[in-house]
């Protein structure tokens, strides 16, 4: 432990400490937040465990200045990550625009709790689903991973990182109270063995020849302040030298490059698991808590003889549409059961070639697997 | 094979200790899966508070409870409280001294930790005691990786929390004996 990383091996840990280990591995060293049910034990073990790797955790006045703060310690080189719940991520939308404008890689940790407003602070929900995607104003692009274990937490914690470094923008992992609150077993490899994305950094040499901006690239590579590379970097729609326009004809480049990284590496970012939809004739498609009792449900449904698999999205924003596409060619119904009444049934409506049923829990308690046994086997009548 | 487990207390008394240290005896030590969530009653300060214990030899899907195996109670209206989430036959564990409720439906294990613990010097131990007696119940984590999960957490107390399990292990496995059901399952 004297290098400070978490010991390899199996744990047997909370998810919302398994986040902070996972951050660590990941070379996260700046935490900015301000405490909330169900997720202050990321604060509150950052503020532990960042100071013994040479990080820092520092609480600020809101959820803004967190996000705020995040995006600066983005620019001066660090991995920066903050942990909230519903009514501090409706805080957090307004910079979380402002670090996809400015193409800031940061790290935004969600444990959904019961809402609206402050709703059950120390119970389950999925209503920020929508709002992860579409809640910052202008349009837009979120990367946002769904676990349902609290290996899962830690293994998308990493790859949050990995992902927001490579496509220079802020990444979503949407857990819930269950997850972030439940013990469970993880396996921690050792840091050798974990891939580590670093962002690609600018050459301020390079500047005499080439626009920072380059609309045309794929990433551009980042400017770190203090290296020396004098660029203007602005919440204000920017040419390929950084500086605020109001060319509609810029403004279209612009968001076609920002919106692009996103899009044209969506297939790479999609993650989902299947379980027994091989010979499948209802599948359920379920992320997060909820796929847990999605599995179970399918079992209990296999047993009854019901020809009955599970699509559990992990990746649940971009949306995997060629992946509901492809399924739901092959299947006869779809069930998507979800604690909200009804947001990621949408999308998967939207691409699905097969009727679609939603199964709504209030926010709560964990849908149990009897409600979702029931409607697969109408779904299959 | 799927156990279900809650440990209900009051604030204080370490229901959700216990829990914990079931919770990974089973999942570092003995190879099992095990899923530990907890629950406290809201706005009052020594309130309720519980640990539900998940232990199975195959991934645990649907990590909360459905009907419980053993239902370990530290106050009285723990039992009352929890008796409809055990399941028909199971055992429920109380804590002698401070539960007078019965039920002829399930098996009662009225297990005096409190004197147990302070025999043995620190009433505090009274959780693990009855850690002890739910572990003899369930025939699973083995009683050494429970010490070894104890040793864990509390290095410095690990003698006294063996004794502690350890005979909440005995005491609980005669209970079970005189009522004819064999410990280990």
């Amino acid at each position: 432990m004297s290098s400070g990383l978490p010991r390899p091996g199996v744990h047997f840990m909370m998810g919302n400490f398994a986040c902070v280990e996972a951050a660590i591995l990941a070379g996260c060293r700046f935490f900015a937040g301000y405490p909330i049910t169900p997720s202050s034990e990321i604060f509150e073990r950052a503020c532990v465990r960042f100071p013994q790797v040479g990080g820092i955790a520092v609480e600020m006045e809101d959820e803004m200045a967190s996000v705020a703060a995040l995006i600066g310690a983005s620019y001066a080189g660090a991995k920066a990550m903050t942990a909230t719940s519903g009514p501090g991520f409706s805080l957090m939308m307004e910079n979380i625009g402002l670090a996809f404008i400015m193409e800031a890689p940061i790290v935004i940790v969600n444990v959904q709790r019961a809402g609206p407003s402050t709703g059950i602070p120390t119970l389950i929900g999925q209503g920020d689903v929508m709002q992860a995607r579409w809640g910052s104003h202008g349009d837009l692009e979120t990367v946002v991973y769904a676990p349902s274990s609290v290996q899962e937490f830690f293994d998308l914690t990493i790859r949050a990182f990995n992902t927001a470094e490579r496509l220079r923008t802020p990444v979503i992992v949407l857990a819930d109270q269950l997850v972030g609150l439940m013990w469970e077993k993880v396996v921690i490899p050792p840091a050798e063995e974990i891939e580590i994305v670093e962002r690609k950094v600018m050459d301020p040499r390079l500047l005499s020849t080439r626009l920072p901006f380059d609309y045309s690239a794929d990433v551009n590579p980042m400017p770190i302040v203090g290296t020396g590379c004098r660029v203007n970097i602005d919440s204000l729609t920017h040419d390929e030298r950084g500086y605020p326009t109001t060319s509609q004809e810029v403004s279209d480049r612009m968001l076609r490059y920002l919106l692009g990284k996103i899009r044209n590496h969506a297939r790479e970012l999609w993650m989902y698991k299947e379980f027994m939809t091989d010979d499948a004739e209802v599948v359920v498609v379920a992320y997060g808590s909820t796929a847990r009792s999605a599995l179970n449900a399918v079992k209990q449904a296999r047993s009854r003889g019901i020809k009955a698999g599970l699509l559990q999205l992990i990746t649940i924003w971009p949306f995997p549409s060629d992946v509901i596409e492809r399924l739901s060619q092959r299947v006869n119904v779809l069930v998507v059961p979800e604690i909200n009444f009804g947001q990621l049934v949408h999308p998967v409506r939207e691409h699905a070639k097969c009727p679609v049923i939603e199964v709504n829990w209030a926010p709560g308690s964990l849908i149990e697997p009897n409600v979702i046994v029931d409607a697969v086997e109408v779904a299959a009548a | 094979m799927r156990y279900e487990v809650r440990i209900t207390g009051l604030g204080g008394q370490g229901a959700i200790t216990a829990g914990h240290i079931l919770g990974r005896a089973a999942a570092i030590y003995d190879g099992k899966e095990a899923v530990v969530t907890e629950g406290y009653s809201p706005y009052i300060t020594g309130g309720w508070s519980r640990a539900d214990v998940i232990i199975s030899d195959e991934t645990i899907d649907y990590p909360l409870i459905t009907k419980l195996d053993v239902l370990a109670t530290m106050y009285d209206e723990g039992f009352v409280q929890n008796l409809r989430h055990v399941k028909r036959g199971g055992v429920i564990v109380t804590v002698k001294e401070l539960v007078k409720h019965d039920s002829q439906d399930h098996k009662v294990l009225p297990v005096p930790a409190i004197e147990v613990a302070e025999s043995l010097g620190r009433k505090i131990v009274a959780n693990i005691v009855i850690l002890g007696a739910i572990v003899a119940v369930l025939g699973t984590p083995s009683l050494e990786s429970v010490e070894k999960a104890l040793a864990d957490r509390f290095p410095k107390a690990a003698d006294l929390n063996r004794k502690a399990v350890r005979q909440g292990y005995s005491i609980a496995s005669e209970l079970l004996a005189s009522i004819g059901v064999s410990g280990r399952r």
